[in-house]
């Protein structure tokens, strides 16, 4: 299963040089950059760990392309995102935010049912990664 | 050979010089006082770059040329003001793709505590890719008295990043000559990844006189004619004194010379002239404390 969220969710994983591209356009525009990457694969999940700290006064695309190879190599197994922050005033949130690394294997969720009252019924999903304790899940 | 006779097949790859290099090549020259050597230095490395690019349009592959400098000479004799120009010019050249100039020292590179170094050197680094990373006084990022200063960790990440990033960023090295010599023996994995290594002179009495004029032209002042005279003794007794920083010491020089021309004026109590507004006299320099001493 490929999991997909964020901008660009509908395209196909992009390439080092689309990433390189899309962090070019972030930079023009003034917004800062960030990495997080997290084994948590539910869609809820909003508390991802940041990789260092937000880049801030960058001029050039190379230096995000090298923060995530070297997140990458560090975390080869889990999923790594990328936001870019605009801190205009009247804006001040994240405005672009796509995967750039998934893990090698995805076993993706279940679907659970809850009966309860008057045989209404409840529904959430499980991601089947998070049977393993956090750290162990995607090692194969 | 068949390569060699290929080559004089195909049409001759004419010499379009880029005009926005010479252009910044000519500023060079024509605003900067003395520094022969170093212009001659810097012509070359454009006239390298501009035929580099020729030859990989012309498909002669070879790899893209170091382009790491090391920057020595005493203060004020224009290290930066070199360095800001060669970021414009391998920008223009495309070996740079933004031509910004981080300018840095080792309190922007070196941590504090274990684990603080690595992180400060590589923000560092990131905000100077696509630029050029200007490291003034280098050779105090290694302090060889002190074997666990962590000046060496910043050392090996920036040599590591000199030799991995080469297309990402430039890395020019500045400082005195003879403690950058110490520096580089200490450090020879440094001096083999630097390719120029430029040495500034220090400027005569006449190219001094000069800068000022330039400078003064520039703040649209200019000296009497006693004043230009006095402005050469003074030189000759600055000159001889300890921390003489040369166009640096002739900037501070004449922001001196403005105060006491302005307190001159302001004394007068009168209308003034243009012109009165614009000279500088013999007067406003003669009162300097370097006449003092004998």
């Amino acid at each position: 299963m490929h999991l997909t969220q964020g901008t660009f969710s509908y395209l196909p994983p992009l390439t080092d040089e689309e990433i390189a591209a899309q962090v070019r356009y972030c930079l023009t525009r003034g917004w800062s950059l960030n990495l997080e990457f997290t084994d948590d694969p539910h869609p809820r999940n909003v508390y991802w760990e940041m990789w260092g700290l937000p880049m801030f006064d960058l001029q050039d695309p190379a230096a995000v392309l090298h923060e995530l190879q070297r997140c990458r190599q560090a975390h080869p197994d889990k999923y790594i995102k990328l936001s870019a922050f605009d801190r205009s005033k009247g804006r001040q949130t994240t405005t672009l935010s796509f995967i750039v690394q998934r893990p090698p294997e995805e076993p993706g969720f279940r679907l659970d049912r809850l009966e309860y009252a008057d045989r209404q019924i409840k529904y959430t999903i499980y991601p089947y990664a998070t049977d393993e304790p956090a750290g162990k899940r995607y090692r194969h | 050979m068949s390569q060699l006779e290929s080559a004089t097949d195909t049409e001759t790859t004419a010499l379009e010089p880029d005009p926005g290099v010479w252009e910044v090549v000519g500023r060079l020259d024509r605003e900067l006082v003395g520094l022969a050597p170093v212009k001659t230095r810097v012509r070359e490395i454009a006239s390298l770059l501009v035929i580099d690019r020729l030859r990989r349009q012309a498909g002669l592959t070879s790899e893209p040329p170091s382009l790491h400098m090391c920057f020595t000479g005493s203060p004020g004799t224009g290290k930066t003001t070199v360095a800001l120009r060669m970021a414009e010019i391998l920008h223009r050249l495309g070996y740079s793709r933004k031509g910004h100039l981080i300018s840095v020292s080792r309190d922007d590179l070196v941590g504090q505590y274990v684990g603080h170094t690595a992180p400060k050197t590589r923000e560092v680094l990131k905000r100077a890719m696509g630029g050029v990373l200007f490291i003034d006084e280098a050779y105090y990022l290694h302090r060889p008295e002190n074997e666990r200063d962590y000046g060496q960790e910043s050392i090996e990440i920036l040599l590591q990043v000199m030799e991995n990033h080469r297309d990402d960023l430039v890395v020019i090295l500045a400082g005195y000559k003879d403690r950058m010599d110490t520096f580089f023996q200490s450090n020879p994995g440094m001096k083999s990844r630097i390719a120029h290594h430029l040495d500034f002179p220090d400027f005569t009495e006449e190219e001094l006189v000069r800068i000022a004029d330039l400078m003064l032209e520039q703040l649209m002042y200019c000296f009497s004619e006693s004043a230009r005279q006095a402005f050469g003794d003074y030189l000759r007794r600055r000159m001889r004194q300890p921390q003489f920083a040369n166009a640096r010491s002739v900037r501070n020089a004449i922001d001196r010379f403005r105060l006491r021309q302005a307190r001159r004026l302001v004394e007068m109590g009168r209308p003034l002239s243009r012109e009165e507004l614009m000279v500088i006299d013999a007067e406003d320099i003669l009162k300097s404390r370097v006449f003092e001493v004998t």
